[in-house]
């Protein structure tokens, strides 16, 4: 039976214990509602978990497990000297899978039966039959591969069928039992609750589980990566070169340094701005305009930052050529390509201005309007209050807000890709191209290199580094803003 | 109760501080005072009482223009101070708030040390030639707020860290160090336990020697205790002004004496 069969019972089941469930209870409590414990409701949902939460649990548990299981029993059928030359276990295994995919579809449609299949010699042209059939396989099929997919085909179907008695069975006792437990008196509205809180906690753990996944993958490669290549040459070295027939100088620092040059100008650009037309917005401001003028500046944060690389490149990159280039309106000769750290800083700031006002404004709205009135009332103007009263109130709030805007700025992509160039080299020259850990990452993962080769693994250790370091900027951030919140709470 | 508000009769108030003829607040389409007229003396507690929402704190935010910083807010009539006009287009409010101090509902000491809290008016006023000039200030507002003792020896702890009672005084050291005529009080009281209370009272008592104090109050025995004039306010109407004494012995009119027997507000 297949799968979405065995869900769509589970669930049927499931619905039709929501009703029955109902109806019993309404009969047990002759009818009267204030006689039971919890409204009716809530009784049919508690027989519909049970028939559904623990039979659907198991079968999403049996789906993880019971292939890696039938993997590691049929794999084990295939000697290390059966494994031709310039292939792998892997590979092989990929085979297995693919002709008992077909041996199983041959059975489902009906062109073999499961004796025939038994029968099959790797002889016979099994490659032709499958063909046939729609599953296309790209040699001939060897007799080891053969009777391993033999033998994973008996195992799925077995696995298949032991998967359906045992859900089923766990799906009717969870009906049955909470149908016995359906009196009035029960506190099915509890047990409900309970059931909800358990969904509302299990989302909660996925999204902390996925972040722990996601920073062990990371993990695992980069360590894969310091086999391959020295760490020291990785966090000390001065030379980023990479070179795909190997051999390549691998640091981080000068990609690093590009990064957080590129970040200072960003913040440069994006701080005063920001914050200035916070206070405008926040202080000056008449309902009117601010309810304009508001939402007009929170779009540039919803516009697509590969349209910022755009306009780093076709707009602002040719404006400074225009001022500081050869031909340019100052006659200095500075700059001679249009991707330079100034060029990605600028744009990037103008990216993250929205960012920066629109967290201020919400920390310097939350000043209480009680610091403004009594600085008024001893007598201070409005611009006195702000400088003095509301902004070093804000100030560990709009500290939190910069360094979230810093740690944007730090994993920011497509500006710089877009913006910065491609050297990666140590200069203070805000005129130069420059490279940052985001452009190198993309690079290396996009060139055709082998994947298990240094040059490329050396993303993950870029990857993992620069995830520590925007991860240690938002503690620090959200350290200094709960600080901040806690003083007027 | 007699007893307490017969105190302070003796205290001259023949000269007039602030007079307010024919005042008339509107918020929006709301009109929040009608037609006020007072005459409050100049070195003595002159009380608001009434109901909650009868204007009394709208009146006396108008006393120094705190108002102005209400969008929907429109005043009419007169407020004069020493026979001065302050909603005259000449006279800066923030001038004028400097003159006329005022002490809010909730203590609200700035996230700054007690120092720089209480230096911060005399800091935008220019009123100290030098370091020490401001530490005498600080010194003698910390005095005169009755706090000097409690909190002299962590001058520059923040002004946060301090309980509600000692940041109240905190709040008119702190109004006080800029030297205002007159003090308004907006029911300093009401956040604080009642020994705190007692001792913002007994400062509200001294203060009467150097400034004239308006204070709204909920409380009628604190009006009785603290004031030498009473203003029973009552839907936007002053309805009854006079000595306090005679406010709660002897009102002439039938809502005040309904206010202060409590059957209504």
């Amino acid at each position: 039976m297949p799968l979405s069969w065995l869900v769509l019972i589970v669930l049927a089941l499931a619905a039709a214990g929501y009703f029955v469930g109902r109806i019993r209870v309404l009969k047990l409590a002759g009818g009267d509602v204030r006689a039971l414990h919890s409204l009716p409701v809530y009784y049919g949902a508690n027989v519909a978990l049970s028939a559904a939460v623990p039979a659907l649990g198991v079968l999403l548990l049996w789906l993880l497990i019971q292939p890696s299981l039938i993997e590691n029993t049929v794999s084990a059928m295939i000697a290390p000297e059966m494994i031709p030359e310039g292939s792998n276990l892997n590979l092989v295994m990929a085979d297995v899978r693919r002709v008992a995919d077909g041996l199983y579809t041959a059975v489902e449609t009906g062109a073999m039966n499961m004796a025939q299949v038994d029968a099959l010699q790797a002889s016979a042209d099994v490659r032709a039959t499958l063909g046939e059939l729609g599953v296309a396989l790209g040699q001939d099929v060897r007799p080891e591969v053969l009777a391993a997919a033999k033998s994973y085909l008996v195992a799925s179907g077995t696995g298949n069928t032991a998967r359906m008695v045992v859900v089923l069975a766990l799906s009717l006792t969870g009906l049955v039992l909470s149908m016995i437990r359906t009196k009035p008196d029960y506190r099915a509205r509890n047990v409900v609750e309970r059931a909800v809180l358990a969904l509302l906690m299990a989302a909660a753990s996925l999204a902390i589980l996925t972040t722990v996944g996601i920073v062990l993958s990371m993990l695992f490669e980069t360590i894969n990566f310091f086999g391959l290549h020295s760490w020291k040459d990785f966090f000390f070295g001065t030379i980023w070169a990479p070179n795909f027939r190997g051999d390549s100088e691998l640091s981080i620092l000068p990609l690093l340094w590009g990064t957080l040059y590129i970040s200072f100008i960003a913040l440069l650009v994006a701080v005063p701005i920001g914050l200035f037309a916070a206070i405008y917005l926040s202080e000056y401001a008449g309902p009117k305009t601010r309810a304009f003028a508001k939402p007009l500046l929170e779009i540039l944060a919803g516009i697509p930052t590969i349209v910022y690389g755009l306009f780093a490149l076709l707009t602002v990159g040719p404006m400074l050529i225009n001022l500081f280039g050869q031909t340019g309106a100052l006659g200095v000769n500075w700059m001679s390509g249009a991707t330079s750290v100034l060029t990605a800083g600028v744009v990037m700031g103008i990216m993250l201005i929205p960012f920066v006002s629109s967290l201020s404004d919400d920390i310097i709205n939350a000043v209480p309007q009680a610091m403004r009135d009594g600085s008024l009332g001893l007598g201070a103007t409005q611009s006195e209050t702000i400088r003095q009263v509301v902004i070093p109130a804000a100030l560990p709030g709009i500290v939190g807000a910069i360094l979230l805007a810093a740690s944007r700025a730090i994993g920011e992509t497509m500006i710089v890709v877009m913006g910065a160039g491609a050297i990666a080299k140590f200069s203070l020259n805000p005129f130069e191209s420059m490279t940052t850990i985001t452009t190198r990452i993309v690079s290396q993962l996009t060139g055709d290199g082998d994947f298990s080769s240094p040059e490329t693994l050396v993303a993950f250790a870029l990857g993992l580094t620069l995830f520590v370091l925007t991860l240690g900027l938002n503690v620090l951030a959200l350290y200094i803003v709960r600080k901040y919140r806690e003083q007027y709470e | 109760m007699y007893d307490i508000a017969k105190m302070g009769t003796d205290v001259d108030q023949n000269t007039t501080k602030i007079s307010a003829r024919n005042v008339q607040v509107y918020y929006g389409d709301t009109h929040a005072i009608k037609d006020v007229n007072v005459e409050i003396g100049a070195r003595s507690v002159t009380a608001f009482i009434g109901p909650s929402g009868c204007g009394k704190s709208t009146f006396l935010r108008c006393i120094n223009r705190m108002n102005d910083t209400i969008d929907v807010c429109r005043v009419d009539g007169d407020i004069l101070i020493d026979g001065e006009d302050i909603y005259d287009k000449r006279v800066d409010p923030v001038q004028l708030r400097a003159k006329v101090g005022m002490v809010f509902q909730k203590p609200n000491p700035f996230p700054k040390s007690i120092y720089d809290n209480i230096a911060y008016g005399p800091r935008i006023h220019g009123l100290a030639k030098n370091k020490a000039d401001l530490d005498e200030i600080v010194e003698k507002s910390l005095r005169r707020g009755a706090i000097w003792n409690e909190v002299k020896d962590r001058l520059h702890a923040p002004g946060t860290g301090l309980s509600g009672g000692q940041q109240q005084r905190l709040c008119i050291a702190r109004a006080i160090a800029t030297e205002p005529e007159v003090l308004l009080m907006d029911e300093p009281c009401s956040a604080l336990d009642p020994i705190a209370t007692a001792q913002v009272e007994e400062l509200i008592d001294e203060l009467r020697n150097q400034f004239s104090v308006v204070i709204v109050t909920h409380s009628m025995q604190q009006a009785a205790r603290v004031s030498q004039k009473t203003a029973f306010f009552h839907l936007g109407n002053l309805v009854e002004y006079g000595d306090t004494s005679q406010i709660f012995t002897n009102p002439q009119d039938e809502r005040t004496e309904s206010y202060i027997t409590g059957r209504i507000g």
